[in-house]
Formats: structure tokens, C-alpha cells, sequence
């Protein structure tokens, strides 16, 4: 069999001529040409992206223009073309509907910055104490993760349990503690949203730290050595030194923790049992229910489109401020 | 040559995962059928037991194999429309009769007209009560009763006895009286456990309640009338029960399921509980013995306000259908076999429902006081819920908005009639979107 390597170069001696294709058995290896390669590699993403996102992004904004209630489930292609209807009467804010979807947007919002600001702090918090090597640092690094390798249903309706009102953990260890009566409803009323960003928060942050972890171990150890001989204390080396070296790392994962977080279907779902309270009606629960509640698939479709445009305009404004401060530092 | 067979290798790649996509929802073979049972014993687990034996009973009748899928109430509905819209549905598929007006106007189930339906035994093989909620008035039903239901008040005798209650309350007023005497919060025992998060539950209540103080959902041309001072009445006797009177545990609020609040009345913490027929099967999963409790009628308001119906119950059950497109001949075969009276009297007696064949209902193992009581509110003291195409909107919507009242007392804000007013308009300008 050919050797794959050439043999080195002398130093200081003309370059080595390029080597042939390596040829095994007597047969030239396969090459593609034109540099189709990449292109074949990527179809399979390609087609599959196209059938799990893109068809069915298109089919939504097609069905937000038509009145597809269970009239046409059966033969949705043949429901009433319904113009801008599903919007006017999603954004329609002296309706119940338009009110709904608004405070639905409205928490969402709130759901996303509390999730977002305490996954980031205390993901930052647990990579630094982390950085440093100390006895029993993997076993910290595991047992933080386990949140996030956890089924997230399986997770939550442990959390349904524990915040239950008549005999949950929480309420528990909160009477033996003296603190309150131990008989508060976390699970309802306005409680409802912060049970719902306690358990988003104890989901996410593990993968905040997982990526500032990853993110710190590529800051050279000289930057800090050098620090500190210029006498830079620990919080100065994180203020002036770790957090403007993540930046890069900092603009994708808050960006990836909000959309995650704007998107979140599967907390609030299995938290509530699919009959979520007002204070706690994120926007892809609430589609949901809209879509479901009144059987009208086109007025989902139309706060779906909106949800679209909404994130859109989001992310292009968040990474045009944020590519224009990184290129500024 | 590699290219062109690389390219191949995708090709079959993507057809085949069409194919499996395609292929998922069967009907095309004679010998198979898939059925979606809904959840009706204690737990999935429990139903699957039940119902295996039946199905492998048919399948050596018949020869025809059935898939068995259970699925719980919660994603019931939500199962079938999705069903709907893509066309691979199951073959044969349990639903709640309430919902059957509004699933008919999707046209997605096989029509039960007068040759399909001496297919399965002919409209005289089922009880005429049960015949009632199976579709829109003047309307071809799509789908036929399966197993009978009606609500009653299941009483712990040993707490009536202990409080000197000697006979189960018939009236509203005696009711709360009796519900009050048993309420002790420093011991954590009331007099009653509702299923206050459960939207189906509290949809029937507002029903039930509403028709008491002579209310209507629906007036007779189909449009939506829920904020009338009669249902704003009806559901306000019904959230007193834990606002007002304080005789409902608090967590009745968090209940979802009627199983939870079951669990209340079999430790004890509850003496009553207002539950459908199919309730004694939750019972005696807990450990319950039959002898430990009473059944009667849920109490009536007496005397009735004006226009007030002589209503505790509404006709409830849960209805079988084929979907439409798919193997229709074998699915009338077992929606036949399901309904026979051998069937009819062995899952009836396993779920603690009523059967819906009069050859089935005459049998003795229905002969018995307790079943006869129910069968006694479903014959004459009940009522069909309204059957119209926003049957089920009205459920979701109507019983959010109870379901939000009620977390809304326990949080401490109590409610007037005014919230309870404000709460159904808003529910029906939901409708407004349909």
C-alpha cells in the first residue's frame, strides 16, 4: 500500500513536488469534480431542512390567509381565501383576542429577560468558579449539567410535583422553616409565572455555563499571568479581561438562550397540563390554545406569522448592534 | 460513477422516508385496524389491561387484528383534529359525546345513516337517551354511543354518620348545610373535592348549574349566550362552593383530573364528591370499599328559580366513530362487536359505566341500586349538552374561564358576580374568532 505521506522536505530545499491521488489496489481513488463535494454534503441537510422547516413555514403564512376552521379541516386547501381577516382580528387590541395576544407577547417578554439574565449570571457565576482547578471540579461540572441532560418532561413534572400546593416539597420545607404558610398555590395565579421562570432558569442555565466554560478555556492563561504581574485583581481581570474576551461567545448565546426562551413550549406545557393560568400564557402556548380553542387554524397561522416577524426583527436588530460593538472594541 | 451512485443512495434514502411518512397511518390492509381509545378506567395502564383481552376476543371472531393506542383526555381532542387536517388517523376512535356536533361538521367520520347503521344492529339496538348526543339536530350522526354516563354525589357514610347526617342532601341548600357540617380546615377535612382545574368538569358544572337557574349556552339558532344573568348565576352557586361557603378543599383548585379529587375523597380529606358514574372504578384502583359509600342524585335547587329545569346531570358518554378514507368495513365490524351486548356488559361493568343497548341495560349486572341511580339521572333528569358545531369551543373556553375564577379564589380575591359576568363575555368573544 502507497504511503499517504511524502517524504519532508529538506530545510532550506525547493518545495516537494505535489504528491499523486494515492492510489490503492492499482485503482485511482474517487474525486469529485467541479468542487461538487460540498454541495452533495450538504443535500441531505439541505432536503431535510426543507421538509421540517421551510415547507411547513411556507404552509403556515399560506393557511394565515384563509379561514380554515373544522369546516375545511378535512380538505384545508379548499378553505375561503380570508385576505388579511386572521390579522385584523389578531391585531385587533379593542378585542379580547388582540388584548390576549398582546399580554401573551407582553409575558413572554418578561418570561425571556428573567430566564435569559439569570441563566447568563449564574452561568458566568459557576465558569469562573469552575476556571480555576480544584479538588472535585468534574464532579461539579457534572452535577450542574444535570438539568440540562435531563428529558425536559420528565424534569418538569418532577417540578409539578415538588410546587404542588397540598403536599409539593416546596411548600414543605417552607412550613418546616417557618417561612409562610405553607398552603401557597405556586402553580396558579400570578405565582404561576415565577414557578415557570424558576424551572426555565434551572433548566437553561447549565448550557449557558457549559458554553462560557468552553469560551474561557480559549482566553490564553498569559493574558491572565500578565495581568497579573501588572497587579490586576480577580474581579479586574474578569471585568477588563474574561468578559470582553467572551464577547463572541456572549452574542451567540444570548441570542440561541432567547430564542430558546421566546420559543419555549414544553415548560409551561407540561408545568400547567396544557390549561396554563393567565400570568403565565407564553405566545407558542397560547397559539396553540388559540388554534385549538376555536378550531380556527387561520387565525394560529396569522399569530404565528407575526411570532416570525417579531423574532425576525429581534435578531437582525440584537446582531447588528452587537457585530457593530464587537468590531468597535 | 461514485456521484451517480451517491446520488441513488439519497434518492431511495428520501423515498423511503416518504414511504414511512406515508405509510404510518395504515387502513390499506383489510386484516388491521388502529384504534385510539379514550383514557376511561383509573389510568392508561389499567385501560390497556381491560381492553386487550376484548380486542384479541375480536381479532379470533373476525380476523382482523386491532392496534391499540389509549390516549388521556387532555390530548384527546387535540389528537383527532390533527387527525383530521392530515388524514392519518386511526380507523376507529373513541370521543366524547359533547364534542360530537362539532367533529360531524369536519366531515372527517363515516356517516351513521340508516344502512350503516344496520350494519352495526340498526337505531333501535341503542337506548334512546344515549341516541341524543350523537350530532346536530336533523343532522346524519357520525358516530354512535359506546359507554353511558351521568353525574351523581358519592358520599362517605362514615363522616355522614359521624355528623349525624342521616340521609344524602337532595337540595342546594341541605347540600351546603351538610358540606359545611363536614368541613373542619385545622384537621385538613372538608365537606367536598371538585376537579376545579379541570376545563371539561367545570364546563359540565356551568351546564348543569346554568340550566338550574334556567340558562342556555346556545340559543336555539346556535348563537353563543353565555353571559346571561342565569349562567352568570348557575356558575356562581358552583365557585361559592370554595369562595363563599369555603366547603371544597383549597387544592381542588390545582385538580385537573377527576382522579385527584377521587383521591381526596378515598383518604378522607373529602366526605363528598360530584363525579360521573365511572368514578367507582377510581374508587375501588384506591382501595375504597363499595359498602364505605353512598351514590344519589346531585342535590337540585328547590325551589327552582324561575325557568329553571329539574337538570343534574348532562348526557354524558363517550361515542365511537370511523374516520372516514380508511378501512370502513372492518371498522363497522368492530364499532359492532363493541357495542354488542356481551361487550356492552363486560367493559360497562370494568369502567363503572352504563351501557347504551337496551338489550345490555336489562342485563343484572345493571340491576344493582347504585347503577340504577345513575341510569335513573341519565333517563330523566338529564339533559344533552348543547349540540352545536361550537360544542367543544364552548367547553375549552367557558371552562378556562372557570377554571381562572377558581384559582383566582384560592389566591385569595374573591368573586363577584360581576368577574363571573366579565369572564363569560370574554370567553364568548373568543368564540368570535371561529
Amino acid at each position: 500500500m502507497a504511503s499517504p505521506v511524502s517524504s519532508p522536505a529538506r530545510p532550506g530545499g525547493p518545495p516537494p513536488a505535489p504528491t499523486e491521488p494515492p492510489v490503492e489496489g492499482g485503482r485511482r481513488r474517487w474525486s469529485v469534480q467541479g468542487g461538487a463535494l460540498p454541495y452533495l454534503l450538504l443535500a441531505p441537510a439541505l432536503v431535510f431542512e426543507l421538509l421540517v422547516h421551510v415547507i411547513p413555514m411556507i404552509t403556515g403564512v399560506v393557511i394565515s390567509f384563509l379561514k380554515l376552521n373544522q369546516f375545511y379541516l378535512r380538505h384545508w386547501l379548499d378553505a375561503p381565501f380570508a385576505g388579511l381577516a386572521n390579522y385584523q382580528l389578531s391585531l385587533d387590541f379593542h378585542s379580547e383576542i388582540g388584548v390576549d395576544l398582546l399580554r401573551s407577547v407582553a409575558i413572554t417578554i418578561a418570561y425571556s429577560v428573567v430566564v435569559v439574565s439569570f441563566s447568563w449570571l449564574f452561568g458566568i457565576f459557576g465558569a469562573t468558579l469552575l476556571q480555576r482547578s480544584m479538588r472535585g471540579r468534574s464532579a461539579l461540572r457534572t452535577i450542574f449539567l444535570i438539568p440540562y441532560a435531563l428529558p425536559v418532561f420528565t424534569s418538569v413534572i418532577v417540578w409539578k410535583f415538588m410546587l404542588n400546593q397540598d403536599n409539593g416539597l416546596v411548600n414543605h420545607v417552607l412550613a418546616q422553616l417557618h417561612l409562610g404558610s405553607g398552603k401557597h398555590f405556586w402553580l396558579l395565579g400570578d405565582s404561576a409565572f415565577f414557578s415557570m421562570a424558576l424551572v426555565g432558569v434551572w433548566r437553561l442555565w447549565p448550557f449557558a455555563l457549559l458554553t462560557l466554560m468552553a469560551g474561557m478555556q480559549s482566553i490564553p492563561t498569559d493574558l491572565y499571568e500578565a495581568a497579573e504581574v501588572d497587579g490586576a485583581n480577580r474581579w479586574q481581570q474578569f471585568r477588563k479581561l474574561t468578559v470582553p474576551m467572551l464577547r463572541p461567545v456572549n452574542q451567540v448565546l444570548v441570542l440561541v438562550l432567547f430564542l430558546w426562551t421566546f420559543n419555549d413550549f414544553n415548560v409551561p406545557y407540561t408545568l400547567f397540563a396544557g390549561s396554563t393560568p393567565a400570568s403565565a400564557d407564553l405566545i407558542s402556548v397560547h397559539i396553540k390554545q388559540s388554534s385549538f380553542i376555536t378550531w380556527n387554524f387561520g387565525l394560529g397561522s396569522a399569530m404565528s406569522v407575526l411570532l416570525l416577524l417579531f423574532l425576525l426583527v429581534v435578531t437582525v436588530g440584537y446582531l447588528a448592534v452587537t457585530s457593530r460593538r464587537t468590531r468597535d472594541a | 460513477m461514485r456521484l451517480k451512485t451517491l446520488t441513488a443512495a439519497l434518492a431511495v434514502a428520501l423515498a423511503a422516508t416518504g414511504l414511512a411518512a406515508c405509510g404510518s397511518g395504515g387502513g390499506s390492509d383489510p386484516k388491521a385496524i388502529t384504534y385510539w381509545a379514550s383514557n376511561q378506567g383509573p389510568s392508561l395502564q389499567r385501560d390497556k389491561e381491560i381492553l386487550t383481552p376484548e380486542l384479541a376476543e375480536f381479532t379470533k371472531q373476525t380476523g382482523i387484528a386491532v392496534k391499540l393506542e389509549v390516549i388521556d383526555w387532555t390530548h384527546l381532542l387535540d389528537r383527532i383534529t390533527t387527525a383530521t387536517t392530515s388524514g392519518d388517523g386511526p380507523d376507529v376512535v373513541n370521543i366524547g359525546n359533547t364534542w360530537s356536533a362539532s367533529l360531524q361538521a369536519t366531515g372527517a367520520f363515516v356517516d351513521f345513516d340508516g344502512p350503516t347503521l344496520d350494519k352495526i344492529g340498526g337505531q333501535s339496538k341503542f337506548l334512546a337517551t344515549s341516541l341524543r348526543s350523537t350530532g346536530a339536530e336533523g343532522k346524519t350522526p357520525t358516530s354512535v354511543p359506546l359507554y353511558g354516563l351521568s353525574y351523581g354525589l358519592f358520599y362517605n357514610k362514615k363522616k355522614f354518620a359521624a355528623a349525624g347526617i342521616t340521609t344524602p342532601p337532595t337540595n342546594w341548600t341541605d347540600f351546603v348545610a351538610d358540606a359545611k357540617k363536614l368541613t373542619n380546615p385545622a384537621a385538613n377535612t372538608y365537606g367536598l373535592s371538585l376537579a376545579g382545574g379541570s376545563y371539561t368538569e367545570s364546563a359540565h358544572f356551568a351546564f348543569i348549574f346554568g340550566k338550574q337557574h334556567g340558562g342556555n349556552f346556545f340559543d336555539k339558532s346556535g348563537t353563543p349566550t353565555f353571559a346571561t344573568p342565569q349562567n352568570v348565576a348557575g356558575v356562581k352557586q358552583y365557585l361559592d362552593l370554595l369562595g363563599v361557603d369555603q366547603v371544597s378543599i383549597p387544592s381542588s383548585a390545582e385538580h385537573d383530573t377527576t382522579q385527584d379529587a377521587t383521591a381526596d375523597f378515598t383518604s378522607g380529606k373529602a366526605a363528598m364528591m360530584m363525579g360521573q358514574s365511572n368514578t367507582t372504578a377510581y374508587i375501588a384502583a384506591n382501595g375504597m370499599a363499595e359498602s364505605d359509600y353512598g351514590i344519589a342524585p346531585l342535590p337540585i335547587e328547590a325551589p327552582l328559580p324561575p325557568g329553571g329545569e329539574r337538570v343534574n346531570s348532562h348526557v354524558a358518554g363517550i361515542n365511537i366513530a370511523a374516520f372516514k378514507d380508511k378501512n370502513t368495513d372492518a371498522a363497522l365490524k368492530f364499532i359492532n362487536f363493541m357495542t354488542s351486548k356481551a361487550e356492552q356488559v363486560k367493559l360497562n361493568q370494568a369502567y363503572g359505566s352504563l351501557p347504551v343497548t337496551a338489550e345490555a341495560a336489562a342485563d343484572p349486572a345493571f340491576q344493582v341500586p347504585t347503577i340504577k341511580t345513575f341510569l335513573d339521572v341519565l333517563a330523566n333528569t338529564s339533559a344533552p349538552m348543547p349540540m352545536v358545531t361550537n360544542e367543544s369551543q364552548f367547553e375549552t373556553t367557558v371552562g378556562s374561564a372557570l377554571k381562572d375564577l377558581v384559582a383566582q379564589i384560592v389566591g385569595g380575591k374573591p368573586v363577584t358576580e360581576g368577574d363571573v359576568q366579565a369572564a363569560l363575555s370574554a370567553a364568548q368573544q373568543k368564540l368570535g374568532g371561529s
